[in-house]
Order: structure tokens, then C-alpha cells, then sequence
């Protein structure tokens, strides 16, 4: 049987294979990676049949432009994304997030860009014919670990495609990514480094998404933030959502692919519920930090996951 | 032994074994990191161990901060011993092109290269921890002759193998990537190893290793 594939016409600004995450490597420097939004990657596997761990396509900012050969796939975009189906006969269908397709032999599938967000995710039922490592799908481009060698997609490569016995799902639900007004953050352990104007500034005024933002890390660019005791510390572990503000006193917040080890002093953390929001936010946004407690965030992080779960029940 | 567990963010224990940096903690955060890497708690995701500290993150949706603080603090800790009976023995190239800050630590410790070279292979060095990028081990103490602060302004890119110097440290770039280390030579040997899944970072927290000297034909020669 001839191979079904797609062949990358244009690979998008950073096109990956991600899932769920690579655990118990921090240890060794490997980072968590994964989807920077996990629950867009729930729901697309979610829709076309696929189990919670497996791979999609993560795609940042403009998206890839596939042409399907040998085959006939279901697939299912998420996030907030514009996408055209391209037929073989050259007609084009504007395509709807959240709503699976049938793609035919010789179509394309041109992934326009994202709308006010950064990630979205392409899940193909059946999935891709690829290796993990150490347990997991992501690739990590710093590590060069994970499939297709570790690296981002490039143009005029293949995606090979796994061959499904059973019919296509069809489904489609109605969800729109909620915009937010403030992230939500616990005081870091460094909290205490910052001046009183600081931490004010910190806590009330109006923070700007670099250029400079990637799944490493976010760059924010204010009002300084001046540290009144040490702008380094003992090297020490970080984790994502870590907001560490180098010398310069610009914050950083650390994203899902960050080094392991770090020496700046921490602000502050984005809660577990906000972090998917944070990583949406496209460079030149605004955004806002609100103080909350441990408590708080953790029940906050009890209805975010209900409210997942209630998603994918809906499906 | 620890001195206080506080929380970083909502889902990590921030678990502090002391302000100082020597071998001393840093052996009781390593050895606290293999219990709990041991009998595996529900929950943990990852556990960093640093200098004097240990990460431990969690999954929130499976315990939460108190509770597995309450678990940490009740293990009862065994010694375990390395499994590594023997050091880890990294090759060296010190040729000029490798060699990127020999001259400017020779003139401002006034000794000559050799002396340098000499007093940097005199000693074995402990793994305090692993990380920042994959695999990068970061080994302590280096001769106190040969401790110099970071560069100013850091290189964009240091090559992979490099081997650098800070404060009372080195380390191993093993990847090329941005850094302000002082450099002082390079290894061909793969010090991180993607194809060796079990085992891809030759250097672990713990760990002790020394370095030999080898010319750049043995450099170029080199097979793992």
C-alpha cells in the first residue's frame, strides 16, 4: 500500500509535534514541554477520536500549508484560528474551529494564521507515524529531543500518517477561548527582593508582550522593576509560570520549554488556571497581574478543570 | 534537614536545605532528591535538585501543596549511595581555538596557560546539579587560583563542548547556546546522549568526575 502523507508546502513560523508532556526529566535538564495549551490539545484529540496522550500539530502565530497524498483523513482544528480547505479542483472552503473535516487525496489545508492568540493545535484521527522519547511526543528544538530529530518543520518534508480501519468521527461543539482582563499570580519566593514601588507597579500597571516571547519564555517590557537586595541568586530550579526579573528589571515569565536551572530573583507565579491564557497572549498585548493566595488558586484551578472536563463530556 | 518547605506557584514544594553552598548540603538535597525519586508519591511530576535546593512540582489535579508537604516531611530518608562507584572521566582539548579565555585568565591571575591547565586537572570534581540545558553538569570546587567572575557581557553563542569557569565552579555546554562562562577548553565526548535513552546525561547531581588532556589530533579522532 502507497504511504498516505502530508507534504509541507510552507511550515509555519514554529510547527511542532507536542501532546501532554515529558515528565521526571527536569533532574537532567529536560524541560516539561508539551502543548502550550493543554486544553485545546484535549479537545482536538478529543474530537477526532484520539486518546488524551496523543500527538498533534502545534503550530504558533501563521500555520503550515499541507497537501494531503495517498489518503483520506479526518482532522479538527483548535484554538482560534483561521484555515482554508483548498480541494483538488481549486475551490476553497473557509474552515470553523472546533468542527471536524474530511480532507481528500490532493487537498490542501492552508493554516492562515491565529486570531488575537498565539498556538492551535491540528489533530488528524489515527495519528502520525512517529517515535517518542523518554515517554513523550514533544519535541524540544533546544534539546533537539523528540521526533522529526527534535526540530520544528520545515518546508517541503513529509508528515507520514498512521492507517485507520474505522470510520471517521464527526463532531463539531460550539467553543469560544474565553479573552482575559488579568492574570492571576502567588507571590514568588523572591517577592521580598522588590522595592515597595515595585511591587506596585507590578501589581497595577499595564505590562507589554515582547517580540522576544517563544515556548521558552515570555518577555514583558514596563516600568523597570527595582530590586533592592540582590539581582542574582543562588542558581536554583524553575518551573513554567515562573516571572523572573533579571538585572535589567524587565520580567520574564517562564513558559513550558524554559532551562531547568535559573539565577533570577522570582516575583511572582502565574497559578496553574491562568497559564494557558498567559501563553495565548500574542506579542505587542497588554497584560495585567492580580495578586491572589494559595487557596484561591487552587480552587480556581478546581473549576478550570471542571469546566475542561465539562467540555470534553460535552463531545 | 530541610530547613522549611514554602510553595512556589500553586503546584511546587520550594524545599530550602540551607543558605550556604558547599558539598555538605548539597549532598543531603541530592540524596533526599533520590528517596523521593525512589518510592514514587502520586502526584510528583519532577524534582530539581540545586545547590541547596529542592523543586519538587506536582500535578494539581492529583494532590495539591499541604498534602504532599505533610508526605515529604514524613519520609523516613535513607542513605543512598551513588551507584557510580567509579569517576567519570571527561577529555580535554586545550588548543587556542578551543582554549577562548586562557589569555585573559593567564594575565589576570599572572600564571602562565600551563598552570592553569595543570591546577584544572589536579583536582576531581563533585556534581552539584544538572541542568539549564540538557545535560550541562555543574561541577565544583575549582582551585581557588582559578576563580574569576562571569563575563560581562555573555557570548551569544559558546560552542557545544565547551568547558567554562565561574566563581568556584565549571561546567560543560552541551548543546551551543547563549552563556558567560570563561572558557577554557573543549570535550569531544557526548556529555549528553539523545540515542542512549536510558542514561542521556552522562553527568548526574552527585556524580564525581576528572578531566584529562588530550591533543587535537585526539580531539579530532574521538569516538565515543
Amino acid at each position: 500500500m502507497t504511504k498516505a502523507y502530508f507534504e509541507i508546502l510552507r511550515s509555519g513560523i514554529n510547527t511542532t509535534y507536542q501532546d501532554i508532556g515529558r515528565n521526571s526529566f527536569y533532574h537532567i535538564g529536560i524541560p516539561f514541554s508539551g502543548a502550550m495549551d493543554k486544553r485545546n490539545l484535549l479537545i482536538s484529540n478529543k474530537i477526532v477520536g484520539n486518546k488524551q496522550t496523543s500527538p498533534v500539530i502545534e503550530f504558533a502565530l501563521q500555520g503550515p500549508l499541507l497537501r494531503l497524498n495517498n489518503s483520506k483523513v479526518n482532522f479538527v482544528i483548535t484554538g482560534d484560528v483561521n484555515f482554508n480547505i483548498i480541494k483538488k479542483n481549486s475551490t476553497i472552503e473557509k474552515g470553523n474551529c472546533y468542527q471536524s473535516y474530511v480532507l481528500e487525496d490532493g487537498d490542501q489545508l492552508d493554516i492562515i494564521s491565529t486570531n488575537r492568540s498565539v498556538y492551535g493545535y491540528l489533530s488528524i484521527q489515527g495519528g502520525y507515524k512517529i517515535d517518542s522519547f523518554l515517554n513523550s511526543y514533544s519535541v524540544n528544538t533546544k534539546a533537539k529531543i523528540g521526533p522529526n530529530d527534535g526540530e520544528k518543520f520545515s518546508n517541503n518534508q513529509k508528515i507520514f500518517l498512521n492507517y485507520i480501519k474505522e470510520s471517521f468521527h464527526k463532531k463539531k461543539i460550539n467553543y469560544i477561548n474565553s479573552k482575559i482582563e488579568f492574570i492571576r499570580v502567588i507571590k514568588g519566593t523572591n517577592y521580598d527582593y522588590f522595592s515597595e514601588k515595585a511591587k506596585k507597579i507590578f501589581l497595577s500597571e499595564e505590562f507589554k508582550v515582547s517580540k522576544l516571547s517563544d515556548r521558552m519564555g515570555m518577555r514583558l517590557e514596563g516600568s523597570k522593576l527595582e530590586n533592592i537586595v540582590d539581582t542574582n541568586i543562588r542558581s536554583e530550579g524553575l518551573i513554567k509560570g515562573v516571572i523572573q526579573v533579571p538585572a535589567d528589571g524587565n520580567p520574564i515569565v517562564m513558559l513550558s520549554d524554559h532551562g531547568t536551572i535559573g539565577g533570577y530573583p522570582k516575583i511572582a507565579v502565574v497559578i496553574s488556571a491562568d497559564y494557558e491564557k498567559i501563553v495565548q497572549l500574542p506579542p505587542g498585548t497588554k497584560v495585567k497581574f492580580k495578586l491572589i493566595d494559595l487557596k484561591k488558586a487552587e480552587n480556581l484551578y478546581k473549576l478550570y478543570s471542571l469546566e475542561t472536563q465539562t467540555i470534553l463530556n460535552q463531545i | 534537614m530541610i530547613k522549611n518547605i514554602t510553595n512556589l506557584g500553586d503546584a511546587a514544594l520550594y524545599c530550602n536545605f540551607g543558605d550556604k553552598v558547599n558539598k555538605e548540603i548539597n549532598k543531603k538535597v541530592i540524596n533526599f532528591f533520590k528517596n523521593i525519586q525512589k518510592i514514587k508519591i502520586k502526584g510528583i511530576t519532577n524534582i530539581s535538585p540545586s545547590y541547596n535546593k529542592l523543586i519538587i512540582s506536582f500535578d494539581l489535579s492529583e494532590t495539591n501543596f499541604q498534602t504532599l508537604k505533610e508526605k515529604i516531611l514524613n519520609i523516613k530518608i535513607e542513605d543512598i549511595q551513588n551507584e557510580k562507584s567509579e569517576n567519570i572521566k571527561i577529555p580535554i582539548c586545550f588548543e587556542e581555538e578551543f582554549a577562548l579565555d586562557i589569555k585573559k585568565l593567564s594575565s589576570s591571575f599572572n600564571i602562565s596557560e600551563n598552570e592553569i591547565i595543570k591546577k584544572f586537572l589536579e583536582k576531581n570534581y563533585y556534581c552539584y546539579m544538572t541542568g539549564f540545558i540538557a545535560g550541562m553538569p555543574f561541577l565544583g570546587d575549582i582551585d581557588e587560583k582559578l576563580r574569576f567572575k562571569r563575563l560581562e557581557t555573555p557570548r551569544v553563542k559558546v560552542p557545544m563542548g565547551a568547558v567554562g569557569l565561574t566563581e568556584q565552579f565549571c561546567n560543560i555546554y552541551t548543546f551551543e547556546s547563549p552563556g558567560g562562562w570563561n572558557i577554557i577548553g573543549n570535550t569531544p565526548k557526548k556529555v549528553f546522549d539523545k540515542l542512549n535513552l536510558n542514561d542521556a546525561a552522562l553527568i548526574k547531581p552527585g556524580d564525581t568526575i576528572n578531566f584529562f588532556k588530550i591533543s587535537k589530533k585526539e580531539y579530532l579522532n574521538w569516538n565515543d
